[in-house]
Order: structure tokens, then sequence, then C-alpha cells
């Protein structure tokens, strides 16, 4: 990490479907508009694949300041808006303690531990024993 | 009291690009003075803050950082220096809570908590200037009034 | 080495005004350069240069002269009462050394400065020797100069020891938070800290981080702090309760702080604090049981002829 810079992700971050949930693994340093576009990706989505959970994963980020925090809190808004719970997977402890002396400590997210506490808390076991994610009931 | 040993680098502010690369040297720069891995995600987090302040609020700026000594302890000092608008009132804008554009309204407040030292300089229509030190073993904070 | 402060000697009072012949400081500089041999001969004979260089005399003696040349380096740069002169960089490390192993041996601080102050007696009586038909003026200058200028080097080995000390102590107290720290797995998913002792600011900030990463380390879902040894705490550590309570959630786990004392819950309502949002139990037994039965692991008690008799 301290040898050289490593080249921040630009562009586009992946938004995985996994069964009824959407999961999204941040690594490393993002653009504003990286983030901003997140945003947007995961809102379409959502709407679209008609997930009920979304799972972040930043175990990869070094930092979450005051614009990531707020990216983080808008996208559990919007999922909320369409029926979808979010729940942010891996945060660092060097992170962690950041964050709470800086005053964010996101009170309407919900955290686990790694990407598979997350699908357990949402309820959405074994996903991959379901292939193509269709959800029973669905047309 | 302290002697600062220099500037050592002078980084532009000018997009969210240049954003990354503050993070990015101020985390080196950091980890070669010895910062412990929470102390390095602080002084990061702060100046991400700050820049963005400088970016979003300033119309962009300039980071410089320094190397500076105080007796036995080595820290870093960060300066970010706008030619925008300017704060009128310094306390208020020092406040959790406000903010003049997006974000959670913790930028200069929250960055305040996580470093050493703080200094703000601004006033309408004479730009901003953000110093911040951090010290790499940490001398004891002073006790805070709740 | 020693060249290079004769050089340095040499070429100085061209550039400076303050070594003006005549002046005190051309004074004691030329007698410094002119005795250097006899001082460093007294010197091998002090306590100071005896016990720090124990198995030859003569390594003592050229200690000394690096040390008399620069004193008169120092003493020509006009610089004599700051222990930041150049002059003194070069022996610095030196110094630091003989100071150390006086300070090891068991000496208190004011022993080892008086025993750099014996050096000063056997300087002084030299140059009386060496001016006796110099003017009354310059007589007094030149003795309070060179006075001054060993009173600045007691400073300087003083300082390096000091030095020693503190980075010496920083160690320690490193190791002693470490060791004060110990986090345990009490069943998969948990893990506490029991703290005993008084938490000061230093010591919350060390639990936070080690229970947090053992967190990560353990896969724990539950932390659990248990205060039970710890007999008062302070706004700045309460503080630091709450924000580890607050980190753990970040990072999906919950903490719960067990063993608060009367007095300390007390001092949490005098202070305002509002512990609302932490899970608090009396015990550590209590906390384990709140988090198994989170965890869904059931405690059974073996019933008489069960499990318990053979």
């Amino acid at each position: 990490m301290t040898d050289g810079f490593s080249r921040p992700a630009a562009g586009h971050v992946p938004v995985l479907r996994l069964g009824d949930v959407l999961l999204v693994t941040l690594q490393g340093d993002l653009y504003d508009s990286t983030a901003e576009q997140l945003l947007q990706d995961i809102g379409e989505a959502i709407a679209g694949d008609r997930a009920t959970g979304v799972v972040i994963n930043i175990s990869g980020v070094e930092i979450v300041d005051s614009f990531l925090g707020r990216v983080l809190a808008e996208i559990a808004a919007k999922a909320r808006l369409l029926a979808a719970q979010t729940v942010v997977a891996g945060m660092r402890p060097a992170v962690a303690i950041t964050m709470v002396e800086l005053g964010l400590t996101l009170p309407g997210l919900r955290t686990a531990l790694t990407t598979e506490d997350a699908l357990r808390l949402l309820g959405a076991t074994d996903p991959v024993l379901r292939p193509g994610g269709t959800r029973p009931g669905s047309p | 009291m302290d002697i600062a040993a220099g500037v050592q680098a002078c980084l532009p502010i000018r997009s969210d690009m240049d954003l990354v690369w503050v993070r990015q040297h101020v985390r080196q720069a950091a980890a070669q003075l010895g910062f412990g891995l929470v102390d390095q995600t602080k002084l990061v987090t702060a100046a991400s803050e700050l820049a963005r302040n400088t970016l979003v609020h300033g119309g962009g700026g300039q980071m410089e950082t320094a190397h500076v000594v105080s007796g036995r302890v080595h820290g870093l000092r960060l300066t970010f220096r706008d030619e925008g608008p300017g704060i009128a009132d310094l306390e208020r804008a020092l406040s959790d809570g406000y903010t003049s554009g997006d974000g959670l309204g913790m930028g200069l407040g929250g960055a305040r908590r996580l470093v050493h030292d703080f200094a703000l300089d601004s006033a309408p229509g004479a730009g901003t200037t953000v110093t911040v030190t951090s010290w790499a073993s940490r001398p004891p904070r002073p006790r805070e009034v709740i | 080495m020693v060249g290079n402060a004769i050089e340095e000697l040499n070429r100085v009072p061209e550039q400076e005004a303050v070594g003006q012949q005549g002046s005190p400081a051309r004074e004691v500089g030329d007698f410094l350069h002119r005795r250097r041999e006899q001082i460093a001969q007294r010197w091998a004979d002090e306590t100071l240069f005896r016990t720090v260089f124990t198995v030859s005399r003569d390594e003592a003696v050229e200690a000394g002269r690096v040390v008399v040349d620069a004193l008169a380096q120092v003493a020509v740069s006009g610089r004599a009462a700051d222990p930041e002169a150049g002059g003194f960089l070069v022996v610095r490390e030196q110094l630091s050394r003989m100071g150390a192993a006086r300070t090891r041996t068991g000496l208190t601080p004011s022993q080892v400065s008086n025993d750099v102050d014996a050096l000063r007696p056997p300087v002084l009586d030299l140059l009386l020797a060496d001016l006796p038909d110099a003017p009354a003026d310059l007589l007094r200058e030149s003795t309070t100069l060179l006075t001054v200028l060993m009173g600045t080097l007691r400073l300087v080995v003083m300082e390096t020891a000091l030095n020693e000390g503190q980075a010496l102590i920083d160690r320690q107290r490193l190791q002693l938070l470490e060791v004060a720290t110990p986090v345990i797995k009490l069943w998969d998913g948990i893990v506490a800290v029991p703290l005993i002792g008084t938490l000061d600011s230093a010591r919350s900030q060390v639990v936070m981080e080690a229970l947090l990463e053992a967190v990560v380390d353990q896969q724990a879902r539950f932390a659990i702090l248990d205060i039970t040894g710890v007999p008062t705490v302070d706004s700045l550590v309460a503080q630091h309760l709450m924000k580890t309570v607050a980190a753990a959630r970040l990072m999906g786990a919950e903490c719960v702080v067990s063993g608060i004392r009367p007095a300390i819950a007390q001092t949490i309502v005098h202070l305002g604090l509002d512990l609302g949002t932490v899970v608090t139990r009396a015990t550590l037994a209590d906390a384990l049981a709140h988090a198994l039965r989170k965890l869904g692991v059931g405690i059974v008690t073996p019933s008489a002829g069960g499990v318990g008799e053979r």
C-alpha cells in the first residue's frame, strides 16, 4: 500500500445479482463521480430486477468520508422507497473509528461483518441454490 | 514551537480526480512518518473533507504538505488554500450540521475532530485557508469539555 | 572527524566578527586548541571518563580530545550558551552514550550532572595559568565564557541522557498497554476484553482498536467490554466506550458493556451522557448469556442422573 499509488477505480462499479439480492463490492479509492453513478445504477437495478435487498461490501475501502457516507445513506433511502433493504458489510475497524469520530453513525443503515452475514440478515439463505433468482410467486 | 522542515509537496485541487490524489498522497506521507493505521485513516479522511470543501466551496485551490517536528515528535501539516468567496461566520461554519452544499454537514467540524491541531482563516471575499496538523505518536489530547 | 573540527575552527574566525584577536571568544578558542592534549589527559582521570571508558585510558583521552575540539568550535562561533550550536552536533552521540552509561548504573540525573560539572575546574585552572598577564577585563570575560561553555556542555549531556530515558519510558508504556489489553475469545463469534485498573484516554483508544481488530479476526458478532475492574471513568473514557459501541455497530457487530459499577453509573448520569443506545449487562456472565441467546446457542443444565453422573 505504501509503495506507489494504486490506480483509483474509475467508471462503473458492477452491480451483481445474487438471488433476490443485489451485491456491490467497493474497492480502493472511488471518484466522487463513480459513487454518484453507483447511486443511480443501484436505484435502476432495484426497480428493474425487483430485488428485495442490497448488500454493499466495503471491506476493500480505506476511508469513508462524509461524501461517501451520504452516498451510502442515499442508496439505503432509495432502496427503502423501492421496498428493499440495504446492508453495509465488512467495514474496517479504522474506517469505523474514523466515521464515529467524524460524527457519521449512519443510523438508518444495517451492517454486517461479512457478505454472508449480510445475506443471512436479509433472509436470503443460500441464494446459489436458487439459480435464476426467481422469487416464489413472481409472475 | 515546532519547526517546519519545509513544504514537501503542493497538489492542485481542481477536480474530483485531484481529491483521489490528495487522499493517496496524504496516506503515503503519513505512513512514512510512522502514523498508525487509525491515525492515518483519520488524517486522510480529514484531508478528503477539507479538499472537497476547497473544491466545492472555494472553487478549487491547492494543498501543501509539510513535515513538522516538535521535540521528538514528528507530524504532518496540511494547508488547504482557495481564493473563493470565503466564510463570513467562522463559528457557525465549524458547527455540525452546517452546510452550504451537498454532504451531511460534517465537513469542517468533523475534520477538526479528526486532527490534533486545526486552524481556520477566512473572510468574505478573501478566500479560505485551513491548516491541520497531526502527530505520529500523539501527545496527550487536552480534555474535552462536554 | 577531529581534523574536520580543527579545520572548522581555523575557518570560522575569518567569517565571523566574534572571534577577533583579543576577544574572549578568540582567547578561549585558542586556549582550548592549544591545551587540547592537557585537558583531555586531565579529563581522562575524572569520574565521568573513568567510569564510561573502563577498559582503556587511551580511549578516554581520545574521547576527551573530540569534546575539546567541539567546545573550541562552539566558543569561536559565539554561541557558547546555545545547546543547539553546530559544534555540539559532532559530539552529541558520544555525549549521549556517556550520559546513558552513567544513568544505567543507577545514578540520579543530578549525580550525572555533577560528574559533568567536575570537568570544569581542571579546564579553568589551566586557563588561569595560561593568562597570567592578560588584562583583568579579558581574563574575567574569558573565564566567564569558559564557564558558560562548560555549563552548556552539561546541558547537552543531560538533555541527551533524558531523551534516552524518555524513549525507554515510551517503549515500556506501549508494551504495558498491550499487555494490559487481552482480548479473549469466549465462544465462536464472541470476544471480550476484561479491563482492570484505571482507564485513561490513551488506554481506551488501545482497547477500542484491539477489540475491533478482534471482531474482524474472529468474525465475532458480539464484543463484550467488561469494566468490572475499573474503579472510575471520566467523561473522556465514557465517550470512548460509547464510540467503541458505535464503531462496532458500523462494522456489523454488537458491543455489550458489562460490569458498570454503581459509582460509574452515577458518574455517567452526572455527566449527562446518554447510554440509551448501549447494551449493558450487570456482569460478564449476563453479557455472555445475552450474546449466546442472540446467537441461538442454548445452554442446558444437565439434570441429576443425566450427563453429570458417570
